[in-house]
């Protein structure tokens, strides 16, 4: 029974997220009827709350930790069942509070998903209110649903923890540990350590907005850029807390396409440890032009460029694993290597950025824009979807259609580089984001950057079009599709031992390990990998 | 060689709900951290505090430090008793913890209603009226980590309640441990709440 709960859990987590992929990304481009500005504010906020909180996190440190954590590290499930099932209730009534706020009067929080004060504490004073609305519902919703959403994830945080601390099988010491496991879990441990000063900030932001405080608010001796360091303390990790999982699945589906052993196993966790304190020191390169002071400036931009050290590392560690390898491109191996492409073109870009010169110039343009969604878009979507082509079988039992995911994963990258590398260039152009209608903007307004737009436009379209063939592909898949081998990939970690999909308690014999997870191609052996539960002769 | 290394149980040895607790106490100290923090970085900025600090009662503060230290020691005794399987003495000690709780609130009630009735609230329009905005973030400040921290002292008690409650049914003994320890982190907190709100004067 609990493993149903856990596989509805698991379900309704990716069920959700669907969803909202699906009704979302179509609200922010004037699709539909006539968009207000004030309807335009509310929808580029929610879209980047609900993108980053409400996709982000539950997609791939959610769903895919809650079902690889226990069965990679061979555990019959999660040390705590219960508070997992709490977890995910909190989950689903933070999105649905959230969801509400687009209804009270004067409609959802429109003041850019990063809550700044003021304009999440008095609302905006412009004499048509329709403009950004009367904020004040919409906001205290808002808040409400995101310190929902974070206890939530502080609840399957613990969990995770506990259950990688504790429930091991026998002999699976932490160096044998898969990767996706050990960034799951530092993922995690990041969160848990950032998300304290935020919550705390929150409460200051609701207490302002309808205790009448005034913490943020410099007319009563508060600071408005306090809230932007309590909230960049928590919104830069939560980057990394996107990123590592993506790596970590990566660092599972590489080597197994590669048939070798992932390249620096220990380094890679080392340098994930270190990025892990790295990020929390960068916080405030996202306010170079909140007036800080310059000398904090520049150590900031320092400890920024530093942090891409340790990454490169996994990068080239990644990478290098592909080399000399016997690669079989898949459909979970495109995902990953175009996962590497696009994610390395945002990075370069973050370096740029990361120097306080360059972003005083580029902040808030689109160049910004489209750096923050090729690093994001790769780390949430391609991590996703090269994870979930790769255990679908084992979630499942189905296989998947191959073509479909092939054109899925074609189409995907096309569009996506269709829409935001043109914004590059209307960011260095100077176009601003957030902005309702250039037209009243004429020195941006000209050519290539009208056109540039349209591109954007069209693209983003076909882009969510596009994700139908995945829809369509799930569940066909599902419903109808072929029944998948217990081990189509052949791959060594323990989640490929159990049946697809894994009954109650994951294992029918409790494993034990005899070795680390990445041993492929060990000379000698009679096939190409060695599972970690197999034992030596 | 390798062989005998790896079938060792890897687990450490720390039971799982104690493990859960510990990082729970974790991220509520991140939260708490983040309060305090702010409110010493403004705390710096603003010395002319000391005037509102002087309106907080030090006598009931220390009231409470006590009340909640001791009540931090019964949990303890309640722990042994615990060990021991001893559930009268179990019953007994959690008792007083949670009585300790209530004495803490009472004494938070009254500390409130006077500071309350002198025009310090949440907001403070009375000090806002005078013109001193700043000195009403202080009251800001105060009601929101004494607040947040008296929510965490109600949350402590129903934990204690439900730990006695079966306890006294000698069932999950264990559970007097993992509230006490619950306990513990509500008494810490506060130790960093008391010189900070009310000793800086």
């Amino acid at each position: 029974m609990i493993t149903g709960l856990f596989m509805a859990l698991v379900g309704g987590f990716l069920a959700y997220v669907f969803r909202y992929n699906l009704a979302f990304p179509g609200e922010s481009i004037p699709l539909f009827g006539q968009l207000s500005a004030g309807q335009y504010n509310q929808f580029i906020t929610n879209h980047g709350l609900i993108m980053v909180f409400w996709v982000g996190m539950p997609l791939l440190v959610g769903a895919f930790g809650n079902f690889l954590i226990p069965i990679m590290i061979g555990a019959d499930d999660m040390a705590f069942p219960k508070l997992n099932m709490l977890s995910y209730w909190f989950f689903l009534t933070s999105a649905i509070v959230l969801m509400i706020s687009f209804f009270v009067p004067g409609g959802a929080f429109a003041g850019g998903w990063t809550m700044y004060p003021p304009l999440s504490v008095n609302g905006y004073t412009d004499p048509s209110p329709s403009f950004l609305s009367a904020i004040f519902y919409g906001s205290s919703l808002m808040i409400i649903a995101v310190a929902l959403e974070f206890t939530a994830i502080l609840m399957g945080g613990i969990n995770y923890l506990v259950t990688t601390i504790n429930k091991r099988a026998p002999g699976m010491t932490p160096f044998r540990i898969p990767l996706a496991v050990w960034y799951i879990d530092i993922a995690t441990v990041i969160f848990m350590f950032s998300v304290g000063p935020l919550v705390a900030g929150a409460f200051m932001l609701l207490f302002d907005i309808t205790l009448g405080s005034g913490f943020y608010d410099p007319a009563r001796g508060g600071d408005p850029v306090l809230f932007q360091h309590l909230f960049w303390f928590f919104g830069h990790p939560e980057v990394y807390v996107l990123l590592l999982p993506t790596l970590g699945v990566l660092g599972e589906i590489i080597p197994v396409f590669s048939r070798k052993p992932l390249f620096g196993y220990k380094p890679l966790i080392v340098l994930s440890l270190i990025s892990a304190v790295l990020s929390v020191v960068v916080w405030a390169h996202h306010q170079f032009i909140a007036g800080i002071d310059p000398r904090m400036a520049t150590f900031f931009s320092v400890a920024t460029i530093l942090i891409s050290i340790p990454f490169s590392g996994i990068f080239l560690s990644l990478m290098a694993t592909l080399w000399g390898g016997k690669i079989k491109i898949t459909v979970p191996m495109s995902w990953a290597l175009g996962m590497i492409g696009l994610f390395l073109v945002g990075g370069f870009t973050g370096l740029f950025l990361g120097s306080n010169a360059f972003d005083i110039y580029a902040h808030d343009t689109y160049f910004i824009v489209a750096h923050f969604h090729y690093t994001l878009f790769p780390s949430v979507f391609f991590g996703f979807f090269a994870a979930f082509y790769y255990w679908f079988p084992k979630f499942t039992g189905k296989e998947l259609n191959k073509a479909l995911g092939y054109i899925h994963f074609w189409l995907t990258f096309i569009f996506f580089n269709g829409v935001f590398f043109v914004l590059f260039f209307n960011g260095l152009g100077g176009q601003h984001r957030r902005i309702y209608n250039y037209e009243m903007f004429s020195n941006v307004a000209i050519e290539p950057y009208i056109t540039f737009e349209k591109i954007a436009t069209i693209s983003a379209i076909c882009l969510i079009l596009s994700q139908v063939i995945f829809l369509w592909n799930f569940i066909v898949s599902w419903a109808a599709g072929r029944k998948a081998e217990k081990n189509p990939w052949q791959a060594n970690t323990l989640e490929w031992v159990a049946d697809s999909p894994p009954p109650h308690g994951n294992f029918h014999t409790a494993p034990k390990v005899y070795r680390g997870a990445y041993e492929y191609s060990v000379p000698k052996a009679s096939e190409d990998f060695l599972p970690q539960n197999l034992q030596a002769d | 060689m390798e062989n005998q290394k790896s079938l060792s149980l890897p687990s450490i040895k720390i039971p799982q709900g104690r493990l859960g607790i510990w990082t729970l106490i974790v991220g509520e100290f991140m939260i708490f951290g983040g309060l305090i923090g702010c409110y010493i970085l403004y705390r710096l900025r603003y010395p002319e505090w000391a005037d509102q600090a002087a309106h907080t009662s030090t006598l009931i503060g220390a009231l409470n430090t006590i009340v909640l230290l001791t009540s931090s020691f019964t949990v303890v005794k309640a722990h042994e008793a615990a060990n021991r399987k001893d559930l009268k003495k179990i019953t007994l000690w959690l008792s007083v913890s949670i009585l300790g709780g209530f004495l803490f609130l009472i004494n938070k009630s009254i500390e409130y209603s006077t500071e309350i009735s002198h025009g310090f609230t949440f907001s403070s329009p009375a000090l806002q009226a005078d013109g001193d905005t700043i000195g009403s973030l202080f009251w800001s400040f105060y009601f929101l980590l004494t607040g947040l921290h008296g929510a965490h002292v109600i949350v402590g008690m129903i934990l204690m309640l439900w730990a006695l409650l079966q306890a006294r049914k000698g069932k999950n003994l264990h559970r007097v441990e993992l509230s006490g320890m619950y306990w513990h982190m509500v008494d810490l907190i506060w130790i960093f709440l008391f010189p900070l709100l009310y000793l800086a004067k």
